[in-house]
């Protein structure tokens, strides 16, 4: 059974200032199953955030709709995490408190929202920070958290979009094994919106490339590299053929974007 | 960079205060010498050691302490009414932009009401006792806040009120645990400096039917021309100034220890 079912989703913003209306989002349909970790790839501007903030609820799709194990998404709710690109801590709670934000919000006892955000800040690699504030953190230790955050809720999927995508390079792969360490052990359906091809093959189950403005799914790849991975496969022969063909199919649509028809 | 003037580069703590007392210690100098020089008459400006004894004497003859304290009762007094009602208004026109749009256009053709204008028609409604002063203060401070509240409320980040949604947080809890926290410290600032312009109405409203307070004791030195009671008189009301500042200050470093250093 599809656990997240986007059927013909598009979205046009409305017209600002006389300026014409903006099609960010062609009619896109996109099946994930449980426990897949679906990453996005497509060159900036092709509306993958827009589609991300659909299925978070934070934009109404103008036609289709989008379906969770079922019922249809009309608004953000707790079942879908979401982690930013930007830095979405709230700077006034230190981090565990941060990570119990979503607890607190639907009435868990106290004592079991420190549980688990302990347990989750374990798991992200910031024991020893929970008292710290947000301003005391890196960027990679505050994406960490709003990792850790999004996880405390138990969501049934977990949105990302390009949450790393501030941080330096080695940063990046450091969180990139994290994360894809989280998901081998949690198995949590995942979708990970980013421009950058190692990433997107490096933790997907499948890659779903899309096209330059206005966005439409261009093809669907499956990744059948065995877990658990570690940085090394990104040296495999395997590997560089997924980057390849990857690197291929964006660069076509990244130059379309620059108005240079390849 | 190095050097003095580089553009905002900061000072040492104990350079600061120096060249903060410096300042003074000028200003002082100028005066002394304009006055003990000879360069002004003194029937036009008292000498420090003049507008000191003036002072002395206003404390220990006419019982200036109980002016001071009503004038600062008054300002209080005006200054907390117009809180109480502007900065709850305020939010929700910050929070919710059909209040805004109801209440924008009035508040903002309301705030160039000068406050002193309205001191004849306040005598006529309230007399020449304690509610007339508090109420000039009020319509002095009053709209000036709920356009100052509104705006800053309505500038805090999205993408938190909207990671909030994803972790399940209903509008209520938005409002209250996100929008207000974040906005707190910049009302607090707000408050600051309506009360530094609440001095202002005061001592217009003193100029004018007034019995007892800081205005009404400047409006009598003039009539002796003494202009040393005079300078005290608006010393004082700097005085008073500086340490509500510095109060405020202090209070904001405590309610809001997450804002050091940004
Ligand atoms: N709120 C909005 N109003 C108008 N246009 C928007 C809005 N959000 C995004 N867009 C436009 O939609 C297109 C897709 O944006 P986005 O989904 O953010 O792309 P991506 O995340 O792939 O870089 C862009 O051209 C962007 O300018
Ligand atoms: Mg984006």
């Amino acid at each position: 059974m599809s656990k997240l079912s986007i059927r013909g989703v598009s979205k046009q913003f409305p017209a600002r200032r006389g300026a014409a209306p903006t099609r960010a989002l062609e009619p896109t349909s996109l099946e994930v199953a449980d426990n897949d970790f679906i990453t996005v790839l497509g060159p900036s501007g092709c509306g993958k955030s827009t589609m991300l903030r659909i299925v978070a609820g934070l934009e109404t799709p103008t036609e289709g709709t989008v379906l969770l194990d079922g019922q249809p998404v009309t608004r953000p709710g707790p079942d879908r995490g979401m982690v930013f690109q930007s830095y979405t801590l709230f700077p006034w709670l230190n981090v565990r408190d941060n990570v119990c934000f979503g607890l607190r919000e639907r009435g868990v006892p106290r004592a079991e929202q420190l549980a688990v955000a302990d347990r989750f800040l374990a798991q992200v690699g910031l024991k020893g920070f929970e008292n710290h504030m947000p301003s005391q953190l890196s960027g990679g230790m505050q994406q960490r958290t709003a990792l850790a955050r999004a996880l405390a809720n138990d969501p049934k999927i977990l949105l990302l979009d390009e949450p790393f995508g501030a941080l330096d390079h080695q940063t990046r792969e450091v969180m990139q094994e994290l994360l894809l360490g989280v998901w081998e052990q949690h198995r949590k359906t995942v979708l990970f919106v980013t421009h950058d091809i190692d990433e997107a093959i490096f933790m997907a189950s499948r890659v779903v490339v899309m096209s330059a403005r206005p966005g439409r799914i261009k093809c669907d790849i499956a990744i059948d590299l065995p877990h658990p991975r570690s940085y090394r496969i990104k040296t495999t022969a395997a590997f560089a053929a997924y980057k390849e063909r990857l690197t291929e199919e964006i660069r076509v649509e990244t130059l379309k974007t620059l108005g240079m028809e390849g | 960079m190095d050097g003095f003037f580089a553009p905002l580069k900061p000072v040492g703590p104990g350079l600061r205060l120096a060249l903060g007392i410096a300042c003074f210690a000028l200003f002082f100098l100028g005066w002394g010498i304009a006055t003990y020089g000879g360069f002004v008459r003194p029937l036009f400006l008292a000498s420090p050691g003049e507008t000191l004894a003036s002072g002395w004497a206003l404390f220990v003859e006419y019982g200036f302490a109980r002016d001071v304290l009503i004038t600062v009762g008054r300002v209080v007094g005006g200054f907390l009414l117009a809180a109480v009602l502007a900065v709850p208004l305020g939010i929700l026109m910050g929070a919710f932009k059909p209040v805004d749009a109801f209440f924008q256009g009035f508040m903002s053709f309301a705030r160039y009401l000068p406050a002193s204008a309205f001191i004849p028609l306040l005598i006529l409604w309230a007399g020449v006792g304690e509610l007339q002063k508090v109420l000039v203060i009020f319509i002095g401070s009053v709209f000036q806040l709920v356009i100052m509240v509104g705006v800053i409320v309505g500038s805090v980040r999205m993408d938190l009120l909207e990671a909030a949604y994803t972790l399940g947080a209903s509008r209520r809890g938005v409002v209250l645990r996100v929008l207000l926290p974040a906005a707190a410290p910049q009302i607090f600032e707000a408050l600051r400096l309506v009360l530094g312009w609440a001095w202002t109405y005061v001592i217009v409203a003193e100029l004018v039917g007034a019995s007892r307070g800081i205005g009404h004791m400047i409006i009598e030195a003039q009539r002796f021309l003494d202009t040393g009671q005079m300078i005290f008189g608006i010393f004082i009301i700097g005085l008073i100034g500086l340490i509500t500042d510095f109060l405020f200050q202090a209070g904001n470093a405590r309610l809001f220890p997450w804002t050091r250093g940004r």
